[in-house]
């Protein structure tokens, strides 16, 4: 039973990681049918941020918990800048053209970001500072879930409440449903719709941010192209869930988190993308548009 | 019709550039003797590429500043291959189609059996300062085919009997990461382990490279209640696992092999890296001839020598001085010349086996104190070598 649980927690943290990525690609799928395979790439430009952060100011003689909020705080900025201006150099010229450019758009941007900080920076793997506190409570249990787990999950669960919060009750959630639902219309009652493009693009791009750091601290290594697996992942994983659909992103990701644990627990680690993908076939066969596709749930 | 037009004239262009390099070719190659190099030069696993490369490219140097060989200038033509199998191909036709007469290379054993085909139609001798995979010479495949280090099934054995007989361990989960050389590895460990019958192999996997975490996997060892592990794979999926089990409070002996007997692995495993061990390659720093390698490295490109420098250095070597004994660049002399004639390198003197397997060119077990790998003396070593 213990160990069912410790294989249990693993995969909800690592569905957890999916699901902080998972959530920028659906948002965006959501809003302009568009797969930003570059997403992936924000994620790690955030890593690689807080990294360079953490050092300087580790060198500058800091420690503890405001290293992790400056960098972190930096890291999200500069995501976030990177996200806008991707959304503003590769789509926007795109937005009345088919649907496949923006994809190939996509893809071009996603290889430039990745050789662009593998030249920048280094092709070697790098060491990612622990950030993350040691959560004393949390020592009794120790073998069962780590402190850097425990915060991925909960840094997971308040993003995804915070998300709901600000689409369902703010002024910009409520244009982006209005984006979703039928752009032109929303441009016809007064919705600044590039506005809303950005917006959404900059929400994506945080949380990826975020996802990176955390990540990042739990595995304790970086390079340039932890970006594109772990992309592929939280696609999957939004493919999985219904694609455009938030809940949807979230509950694939801890699906296919789930999945790839006990695959490796109990059968072999050999298997662990084989029954992760074969799940994915087997549900998008039974529902064609995922878990909680467009057909039941409200895209964003 | 003025695009047909246009297409005709670019046609007509291609077709005279391609006669003018069909007629530079030959012209140029026989000004001089081309050591092509091929290896991970970028991408994620070029520090165990670049060293090889600079070992050719200094052996080049001395070679030319005595005259050459066989009154020619050493060209160096060097080709990336990322370590990928899908890319070596591309690499070996290239170096071929460039002219290359001897190569050194390529770097990983994946890449390196994708290639050597091309090598072996195009009647070229090969020399890889790293590929250790057995088959590449115990198969018999590749007549073409030799190496400056010692296969996997030797270091899988030094691996086992050390887990076995030194460290006393009764229950062993060997990994690995699904490709050739980390999946040959294992296996042959596994192997050795169950024909010894001194311990159990409890956990037999192989893991995803590059996957966001291995806790699962993590879990599984330690509910297998392994006293050790033997990983067969690269440095990159070391860390994360070793970092896990450190951050799981596990104290699992960690033993792997030379594709994590790198700095870099102690870089980004930091202090989980303690303690670890890794076989490698046999130290012949104290060597007179690895003494001034190193300190030509160290002037000319100002970094420590890296993975597999003194092989590659080695390598260049024997296929230069090859060419020199053999008094031609013809596929059957240089072969012969590597079989006939002993060489002094940087490993000490070595000749090649019919197989192509350097002789005299073995492993050693390392471990990982206070951040730097420390050779680990044990009686297990000479056990290893003769039965092979």
């Amino acid at each position: 039973m213990d160990y069912f649980l410790e294989l249990f927690l693993g995969g909800l943290t690592r569905g957890s990681i999916y699901a902080l990525i998972a959530l920028g690609y659906t948002m965006v799928y959501g809003i302009i049918e568009l797969i930003n395979f570059a997403h992936g790439e924000i994620y790690m430009i955030g890593a690689f941020t807080a990294l360079i952060v953490s050092s300087v100011l580790a060198f500058a003689g800091m420690s503890g918990l405001s290293v992790l909020f400056l960098a972190a705080s930096v890291a999200i900025i500069y995501s976030a800048a990177y996200g806008f201006t991707v959304e503003k150099i590769a789509y926007k010229p795109l937005r009345q053209a088919p649907r496949l450019s923006p994809l190939i758009s996509a893809i071009g941007m996603s290889i430039f970001l990745q050789n662009y900080v593998m030249l920048a920076q280094t092709s070697d793997f790098l060491p990612f500072p622990n950030l993350l506190p040691e959560l004393t409570f949390l020592e009794s249990y120790g073998l069962m879930i780590g402190s850097s787990e425990f915060i991925i999950l909960m840094t997971t669960a308040v993003s995804m409440v915070l998300l709901t919060v600000l689409i369902k009750f703010t002024k910009m959630g409520k244009a982006m449903r209005a984006t979703a639902q039928d752009r032109n219309m929303a441009m016809l009652v007064g919705v600044d719709v590039n506005r809303t493009i950005s917006y959404t693009f900059i929400i994506g791009s945080v949380l990826a941010a975020i996802g990176g750091v955390l990540i990042a601290s739990h595995i304790g290594r970086i390079n340039f192209y932890i970006g594109f697996i772990a992309g592929i992942k939280a696609f999957t994983a939004a493919v999985l869930g219904g694609i455009g659909s938030i809940p949807g992103a979230v509950l694939g990701a801890f699906i296919l988190g789930w999945t790839e644990s006990f695959a490796t627990g109990y059968v072999s680690s050999d298997y662990e993308d084989v029954f992760a993908f074969v799940l994915l076939v087997l549900i998008l066969i039974v529902r064609p548009s995922g878990l909680l596709g467009r057909s039941t749930v409200q895209k964003v | 019709m003025k695009i047909r037009l246009s297409g005709r004239v670019f046609l007509s262009w291609l077709i005279i550039a391609g006669l003018a390099g069909l007629f530079a070719g030959p012209a140029t190659a026989a000004d001089t003797i081309k050591l092509g190099v091929a290896g991970s030069h970028s991408g994620d696993l070029a520090s165990y590429g670049l060293p090889t490369k600079r070992a050719a490219e200094l052996v080049a140097r001395e070679f030319n500043a005595k005259g050459g060989v066989l009154g020619k200038k050493v060209e160096i033509l060097s080709e990336d291959d990322v370590c990928k199998p899908e890319v070596a191909t591309n690499t070996a036709t290239k170096l071929v189609s460039r002219g290359a007469h001897v190569v050194l290379g390529h770097i990983c054993s994946g890449a390196t059996k994708t290639a050597l085909g091309i090598y072996k139609d195009a009647g070229i001798v090969t020399m890889s300062s790293s590929a250790t995979n057995p088959e590449l010479t115990q198969s018999g495949k590749y007549p073409n085919f030799f190496r400056t280090i010692a296969s996997d099934d030797a270091q899988a054995k030094l691996d086992a009997d050390f887990a076995m007989n030194v460290l006393k361990v009764k229950k062993i989960a060997v990994l690995h990461d699904k490709g050739d050389y980390g999946k040959g590895l294992a296996e042959y460990a596994r192997s050795f382990i169950e024909a010894s019958k001194k311990a159990k192999v409890v956990v037999f996997e192989g893991i995803t490279p590059g996957a966001v975490d291995y806790s699962a996997v993590v879990n599984k060892i330690k509910q297998s209640g392994a006293e050790a592990v033997i990983y067969g794979g690269y440095h990159p999926e070391a860390s994360s696992i070793v970092i896990q089990m450190r951050k799981k409070k596990m104290d699992t002996i960690f033993i792997s092999d030379d594709g994590v007997k790198d700095d870099t692995f102690i870089k980004v495993a930091g202090k989980a890296a303690e303690g670890v061990y890794a076989s490698g390659p046999k130290d012949t720093t104290k060597n007179p001839l690895a003494i001034a390698a190193i300190a030509a490295n160290k002037s000319t490109y100002n970094t420590d020598p890296g993975a597999f420098f003194l092989n590659g250095y080695a390598a260049a070597q024997a296929l230069l001085n090859a060419i020199q004994k053999a008094k031609s660049t013809k596929y059957e002399a240089v072969a012969k010349a590597l079989r006939t004639y002993p060489v002094d390198t940087p490993l000490g003197k070595i000749k090649f086996d019919k197989r192509g397997d350097a002789i005299g060119v073995g492993f050693s077990m390392y471990q990982v104190r206070n951040g730097v790998y420390v050779e680990v003396t044990a009686a297990a070593p000479a056990a290893a070598k003769k039965k092979k």
